[in-house]
């Protein structure tokens, strides 16, 4: 299991090929990844949006994360995780969050996978700030999904 | 010792700052913690409440030595 906070810009898919390149010893046992990739618009509300600040709470969003991933380990029987998440300054069109399941069939993968970002979402200390047409504004709540 | 209050996002940036120290009373709850701080302030409705970075309830008994969080709703992933 791997929960990554990243302060730079980082590339998923490359993340995610790495990473399993380094699951050999699991090689043969899982028959099924589910990966959900979120990246940042340029729009948000019907207005345009230039640029992304993402603060977090060092200590409790990592604990958090960790403790989401572990819960979806055990409610699932997944064979591994991967959690990458942005925080610093973003740019549209950059990848926020990067969230992977392993298992032997996919119906573990997918369920552990939504329910993670899912998790992540609503309790994960993380905060959005938008610079947008009018000036920065707090991202007051999310989108419902 | 004494209790460390942190701020973030949009709730630090209306109250102006990030983090407050304060000497712990008897049986003193979360919530106490906002009003001897804040006795102007009402606690913004929706404000989430940690204590030594776990979520808590505004009746969570705080300590001394303690870490008490207040923040807007998350919006993260």
């Amino acid at each position: 299991m791997k929960i990554e906070l990243r302060a730079r810009p980082f590339e998923p898919l490359l993340e995610l090929g790495f990473y399993q390149a380094g699951l050999s010893e699991l090689s043969g046992q899982y028959g099924a990844t589910a990966i959900f990739v979120g990246t940042m618009r340029d729009f948000n509300d019907g207005e345009p949006v230039r640029g992304m600040t993402l603060e977090h709470y060092p200590g409790m969003t990592e604990r958090y994360l960790r403790r989401i991933a572990e819960t979806a380990t055990q409610e699932w029987s997944l064979l591994d995780v991967l959690v990458i998440h942005r925080v610093g300054e973003l740019r549209p069109s950059d990848p926020i969050v990067l969230v992977a399941a392993w298992s032997a069939h996919r119906a573990a993968a997918f369920a552990a996978c939504r329910f993670i970002l899912e998790e992540l979402k609503s309790t994960a200390p993380f905060w959005k700030r938008e610079d947008a047409a009018a000036g920065a504004r707090w991202v007051e709540r999310n989108t419902p999904g | 010792m004494s209790i460390h209050v942190k701020y973030f996002a949009s709730l630090r940036d209306r109250l102006g700052r990030a983090e407050d120290r304060l000497a712990a009373t008897e049986r003193m709850t979360v919530a106490a913690v906002w009003a001897a701080l804040w006795p102007e302030t009402p606690l913004p409705p929706n404000t989430l409440t940690a204590v030594n970075m776990e979520y808590a309830s505004l009746e969570h008994i705080v300590r001394e030595g303690d870490e008490v969080a207040f923040f807007p709703p998350v919006t993260g992933g």
